[in-house]
């Protein structure tokens, strides 16, 4: 465990120095925000019902841009890298784990810039922005819960659009093309809750809701605390399948991987 | 004159027809690219879609409409996505000093970024967009004539104009910065996203700001009121509307004048 640790905690304190981007980042992100509640607010002028009220989706895409960075919409660009140039061979001479050394990595690299960012924009959007709170005590805590095993769930998916440049090398086409899909299905567009009933019903249950749907909803009580074991149940086992996928993936592409060059 | 714009014009087919050729050669990652913005932007009208179906209308608004507002934006901004690439990034090159070697050569310095590789995979969101767009323009349910056509054309024009401007003007600041601000984004990709929805359901000061200091509304809701024969959603008489989009000629002019100031402060950093 304790080079994995290792990693995670220089990567992180590397992560960290570039505050002036978190910053710039900052900006954009509160814009964006503005900018997608204006068109979901719009939406609900036209009256009828909805599953999920104003305010809930309010809490919804706040969440979302001050979690942005921990969505799994980009690859570890230095792993890619070493798999573009060969230099991924010397990691096979070290006595680690690789599938663990890049699970630690994409833990710094979901966990750094979402720590420098969701802090300062969940404040401002809280206190100036109109942002509600937790729907209750107990709706908070499963929230955390739930990022939690988010989190995990997203450096899961981090890892496998990584290594599926073993098989790319040249362009990440693939990689951006698995993140596209991942994020539209994920709720970051619009809330899952939003689509007809018979769509919605049916991306739920993909991994993908698990890092933002989900626990999004489970903040502003659109999902009540007593049915919050079933979303770390989904969010659990889906992690466990993609961590399984992830590793079938490495080991079988190191087992191929041919490095050229003298 | 006219000498001088045939001869760009030849230099520019030939950078082109270089950039697109060297692209051709990684085929399997153009295709994935391409698929990639297709599906990135699929998901975007998706979204639109079922939020139309979720609540039956937004209020002044019918999908078809929206459906054309999305299409002219997607549209304008791939076409400027493509032409103004290496604006994109000229930051690199001011950081790395590569700029020098552009300045060395006998053209224009914006031409010459502009020419500079082209990305065929822009073709993603170019194709959904010009989908969208004439699957919008079939549901308006209005009577096509040559001008409502040609407005339309001008509204893509118009519009990648501005989009190209932007870029323009995002690359310009790297002459102070250095580096490439991503603040700007909000107005580049941030304006697409806004110009996909009809201006009218916005806040008043964001209404104001797309429509004086970044005139995305002369390809939104100005033409709009002219095509639908909606003259309320403009208030403006109504021979202007008609003629909005060309707004985008002057602003982008106006954004390369502002390149030329910045460009005559450039020191270089390369070593």
């Amino acid at each position: 465990m304790r080079p994995y640790l290792a990693v995670l905690r220089t990567r992180c304190r590397l992560l960290l120095q570039y505050r002036a981007a978190a910053a710039a980042g900052l900006a954009t992100q509160v814009a964006w925000g503005f900018l997608r509640l204006m068109i979901l607010e719009a939406f609900y002028r036209a009256g009828g019902p909805a599953p999920m009220t104003l305010s809930q989706v309010s809490a919804y895409v706040w969440l979302g841009q001050a979690f942005l960075a921990m969505f799994p919409w980009n690859v570890d660009a230095d792993v890619r890298d070493q798999v573009r140039t060969g230099s991924v061979a010397y990691e096979l001479a070290r006595p680690i784990d690789l599938y663990s050394l890049w699970f630690a990595r994409a833990l710094a690299m979901r966990t750094a810039p979402t720590l420098l960012r969701s802090v300062p924009l969940l404040t401002a959007a809280l206190l100036l922005f109109g942002m509600p709170g937790p729907a209750s005590a107990a709706s908070l805590m499963w929230f955390a819960a739930s990022m939690l095993l988010a989190l995990l769930l997203a450096c899961a998916l981090t890892v496998i659009l990584t290594a599926s440049a073993l098989w790319t090398i040249s362009g990440d086409g693939a990689s951006r093309l698995l993140a596209a899909v991942a994020l539209s299905l994920s709720g970051n567009i619009a809330p899952l809750a939003l689509l007809p009933d018979w769509l919605g019903r049916a991306v739920v249950l993909l991994p993908f809701s698990g890092i933002v749907d989900l626990p999004f909803r489970l903040y502003s009580g659109n999902i009540p605390p007593e049915n919050a074991w079933l979303v770390l149940l989904h969010q659990s086992l889906w992690t466990v399948a993609l961590v399984a996928l992830g590793r079938g993936m490495v080991n079988r592409g190191m087992r191929r991987l041919t490095v050229m060059g003298g | 004159m006219i000498r001088s714009v045939r001869r760009y014009a030849r230099i520019y087919g030939r950078l082109v027809a270089a950039s697109v050729r060297s692209q051709w050669q990684y085929r399997a990652s153009f295709a994935l690219y391409s698929a990639s913005q297709l599906v990135a932007t699929l998901a975007e009208f998706g979204a639109i879609w079922a939020l139309f179906a979720r609540f039956g209308s937004l209020p002044g608004w019918r999908l078809p409409e929206v459906a054309v507002l999305y299409g002219i934006s997607n549209v304008a901004f791939a076409l400027a996505e493509a032409g103004a690439r290496g604006f994109d990034v000229f930051p690199g090159m001011v950081r790395t000093g590569d700029f020098d070697r552009l300045l060395l050569r006998p053209l224009p310095t914006a031409f010459q970024l502009a020419a500079h590789e082209v990305q065929i995979m822009r073709v993603g969101r170019l194709v959904q967009g010009s989908a969208i767009l004439a699957w919008g323009c079939m549901g308006l349910g209005i009577e096509w004539d040559a001008t409502r056509v040609s407005l339309v054309g001008l509204c893509v024009v118009g519009g990648a104009c501005i989009f190209a401007g932007l870029f323009v003007l995002q690359a310009t600041l790297a002459f102070w910065t250095i580096e490439s601000l991503e603040v700007v984004n909000i107005v580049t990709y941030g304006g697409n996203q806004m110009a996909q929805y009809p201006l009218t359901i916005y806040r008043p000061w964001f209404r104001l700001f797309f429509t004086v200091a970044v005139p995305l509304a002369a390809i939104n809701t100005v033409p709009m009121a002219a095509l639908l024969s909606r003259p309320e959603l403009s208030g403006l008489p109504a021979p202007l509307t008609w003629l909005a989009p060309c707004v985008g000629g002057p602003f982008l002019a106006a954004c390369l004048l502002v390149w030329k100031l910045g460009e005559r402060r450039y020191a270089s950093t390369g070593s």
